[in-house]
């Protein structure tokens, strides 16, 4: 199969995979940095291009409401949002992922205020991190594309019906223009496949009640089925990322490891700082230094087993956060990586690393000198630093 | 439109079981909403308030209908998404049905907290109707004032006190806040009045676009009066002019009912817990004053009607 080269940002990259997957309903409110997916793809409706009815609603909140009920009307269905709009979602993110509804969401990651900010940091995405999404990080926008694609089939998949979130990094990914490899409209459509839901709204004949009111009684159920069903997402995000790569020649798992088998130190991340981390490595490998990379694509489900062995035999690891928990003990990616590595015999040493708050800009110096701290014992195992901050 | 008698052999789409206060006019109102809908599909949406949770409690459901809860605030912007879904697979055939959108919420859920999803829905123009049961209280949690919460009135967040008795403020005139959307139909009803109610849903259905509808409604616990009097507390309502009945189609104004001889409000106001710290003669010039608000209101609209 040929594919199609093109020069897109991130926004641009998933916007025309939306298009590709042509879903029936899109329900949108623009901010920035995401604004341009939601323009796109108005032009997209505006030209006749898709069959999406697109409901320009008045405000985010309204936009995963609309989302929910088409999604429970047995509409495929997409958005985009990204910090303030994404919190403005909030109580109807858990809402959705409660009523295990398929809805695709691109956020494109920017800092929450105040102060407000508008570059990028993961602080709007993992403050929803425990409300039953599928969550998926997008080192660049390749990726964005590829992901949003294969979020279709894994919110749909009769195992999970749960929503997903593709994330891409604020200004970034969203308007950094790259050249990606672009796939047919028709390959898109064959890879998704038709979407057949087990129950909709809109079959009058089989009337049913979604979001009934669940007392002590069933509640506590009805989540741990939500949990069984991010469970089962492991293993479809993998058949449907071996999929993907068996068609397009891309694979796609939970984690991707660059250099890390052997390496002696190593770091953890996600987004865009993962390409930036590659080149360091690249660099340092040739200097002889036994440097690697885990990259954390998913996020939710946590590939817990995954990330226990790929980082078994690391001597030393410094996990990277573009978020804070504030008043916690380290952002959200070491806290969960630790404890995943708590009950471990191998366990390597380990450092929480925050960075890049509001944007602040990581560059290759500072990623070589983290790992050259890492390798000479500069680095305080068991705690929490902050890197690129004027203290 | 449909006589009692058609009615009654229609069959009921919001069914017994539910766990509504002996009494409640919530149910009422959804009720005779889906009756007055007849053989046409309805897919139904619910606001968080009295009407959902007495009705939804899970693993049973009052709703006949294909029905979504999904938050307290969101009732319009739900359905808007429900009715776009219906839009983009009709277009595409794999809907063929002829399918009606109703969406129920409280005073609460409408005149306040969902007051942004209801305009921003009815000015992208979804074909649904959207009708709010007024009890003048948030009632689920408990009976505290709300923007329909008339002057006066004791609620747990307006309290009777020492200093102050009651609600401050009048009530917000919703009716007119939606008229003035510009939108195809908008009309206030009343529990107690069932063919104005059921006519009233009718039209709006038939009319298609987007469609408001106010139902007073009596609430026998937050309102305090004896469950058997759900429909006269509405109809007094309506005879103190305190509720007129009215549509605005196309931007027309039409009275539909006219007392012969209008009653003083507190006829209506003192057969409730809720004003009954009225009553006391340091509260009289109140009274007049609320009294002077209603005709001032009555007023208002007739002039509205009258052009
Ligand atoms: C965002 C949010 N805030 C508050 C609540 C709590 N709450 C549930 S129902 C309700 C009041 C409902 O009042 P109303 O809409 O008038 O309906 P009623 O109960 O009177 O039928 C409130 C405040 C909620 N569910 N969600
Ligand atoms: S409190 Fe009022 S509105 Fe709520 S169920 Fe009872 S009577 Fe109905």
């Amino acid at each position: 199969m040929q594919k199609i080269i093109l020069a897109k940002t991130g926004n641009e990259a998933m916007a025309l995979a939306m298009k590709q997957v042509n879903p029936d309903v899109v329900a949108a409110y623009p901010i920035t940095p995401a604004t341009e997916i939601v323009q796109i793809f108005s032009q997209y409706v505006a030209d006749g291009e898709v069959k999406t009815e697109f409901v320009a609603v008045e405000s985010e909140h309204s936009a995963m409401s609309a989302c929910i009920g088409s999604a429970a009307a047995g509409a495929r269905t997409m958005t985009g949002t990204s910090s303030q709009g994404l919190a403005l979602m909030y109580e109807m993110v858990y809402i959705a992922a409660g009523l295990r509804l398929p809805i695709v969401m691109a956020n494109v990651n920017r800092a929450l205020s105040a102060p407000i900010n508008i570059h990028c940091d993961h602080s709007d995405s993992m403050g929803c991190r425990d409300a039953g999404w599928i969550h998926i990080f997008s080192e660049n926008a390749q990726e964005a594309y590829d992901n949003m694609i294969q979020a279709m089939r894994i919110a749909e998949h009769r195992d999970v019906r749960l929503p997903v979130m593709v994330t891409t990094d604020g200004f970034i990914i969203s308007h950094g223009m790259e050249r990606i490899d672009t796939l047919p409209d028709a390959e898109v459509q064959g890879f998704i496949g038709k979407y057949d839901p087990m129950m909709h709204l809109l079959d009058v004949k089989k009337p049913f009640t979604i979001g009934a009111i669940n007392l002590t009684d069933y509640y506590f159920e009805h989540r741990r089925a939500m949990v069984d069903a991010q469970n089962n997402a492991l293993k479809v995000i993998k058949e449907v990322g071996a999929e993907f790569g068996q068609k397009f020649d891309t694979n796609y798992g939970l984690i991707e490891k660059y250099h890390l088998d052997d390496a002696e130190v190593a770091i953890v991340a996600l987004g865009s700082t993962c390409g930036t981390a590659k080149v360091v490595i690249d660099q340092l490998r040739e200097k002889g230094v036994k440097a690697g990379l885990l990259k954390i694509r998913v996020f939710r489900p946590f590939p817990t087993e995954e990330i226990v062995k790929a980082l078994e035999n690391i001597k030393t690891v410094a996990v990277l956060d573009r978020s804070d928990s504030v008043g916690g003990f380290g952002g959200p990616v070491f806290t969960e990586v630790r404890s995943a590595l708590y009950g471990s015999a191998k366990k390597p040493q380990i450092a929480g690393y925050v960075y890049g708050l509001g944007g602040r800009e990581i560059d290759m110096e500072q990623i070589e000198k983290l790992f050259m701290d890492l390798k000479d014992g500069k680095f305080k195992a068991d705690s929490v630093s902050y890197l690129g901050v004027r203290e | 439109m449909a006589n009692l008698k058609e009615l009654a052999a229609r069959g009921d789409k919001f069914t017994g079981g539910h766990r509504a206060c002996a009494g409640c006019g919530a149910t009422i109102v959804a009720r005779q909403a889906l009756l007055a809908a007849g053989d046409k599909p309805v897919v139904a949406t619910c606001a968080t308030g009295c009407l959902e949770v007495v009705s939804t409690i899970y693993p049973y459901t009052a709703w006949d209908v294909p029905f979504i809860h999904s938050a307290f605030e969101n009732s319009a912007a739900t359905i808007s998404g429900v009715e776009a879904a219906y839009r983009s697979l009709k277009r595409q055939g794999t809907v063929t049905e002829d399918i009606r959108f109703m969406a129920f919420g409280g005073d609460g859920g409408t005149y306040d907290i969902g007051l942004q999803a209801l305009s921003g829905a009815m000015e992208r123009g979804h074909n649904m109707l959207y009708i709010c049961y007024d009890n003048q209280a948030y009632m689920n949690t408990g009976i505290q004032r709300s923007s329909a919460t008339p002057k006066g009135s004791s609620t747990t967040t307006s309290p009777n006190g020492k200093k102050i008795p009651g609600k401050v403020q009048f009530r917000k005139n919703l009716t007119e806040i939606m008229a003035a959307h510009g939108i195809p139909y908008v009309a206030q009803s009343v529990v107690g009045n069932w063919s104005d109610f059921t006519k009233k849903v009718e039209k709006a259905l038939a009319k298609g676009g987007p469609a408001f509808i106010a139902v007073l409604q009596p609430c026998r616990l937050g309102w305090g009066y004896p469950p058997e009097l759900t429909a006269e507390m509405g109809r007094l309502a309506v005879e103190t002019n305190f509720w007129p009945l009215y549509e605005v189609e196309d931007g027309k104004y039409k009275l539909n009912y006219t007392p012969k001889e209008r009653k003083p409000i507190d006829e209506w106001m003192f057969q409730q817990e809720r004003f009954r710290h009225l009553k006391r003669p340091e509260h009289q010039a109140l009274i007049a004053q609320i009294q002077q608000d209603i005709d001032a209101r009555w007023d208002h609209l007739n002039k509205k009607c009258s052009l």
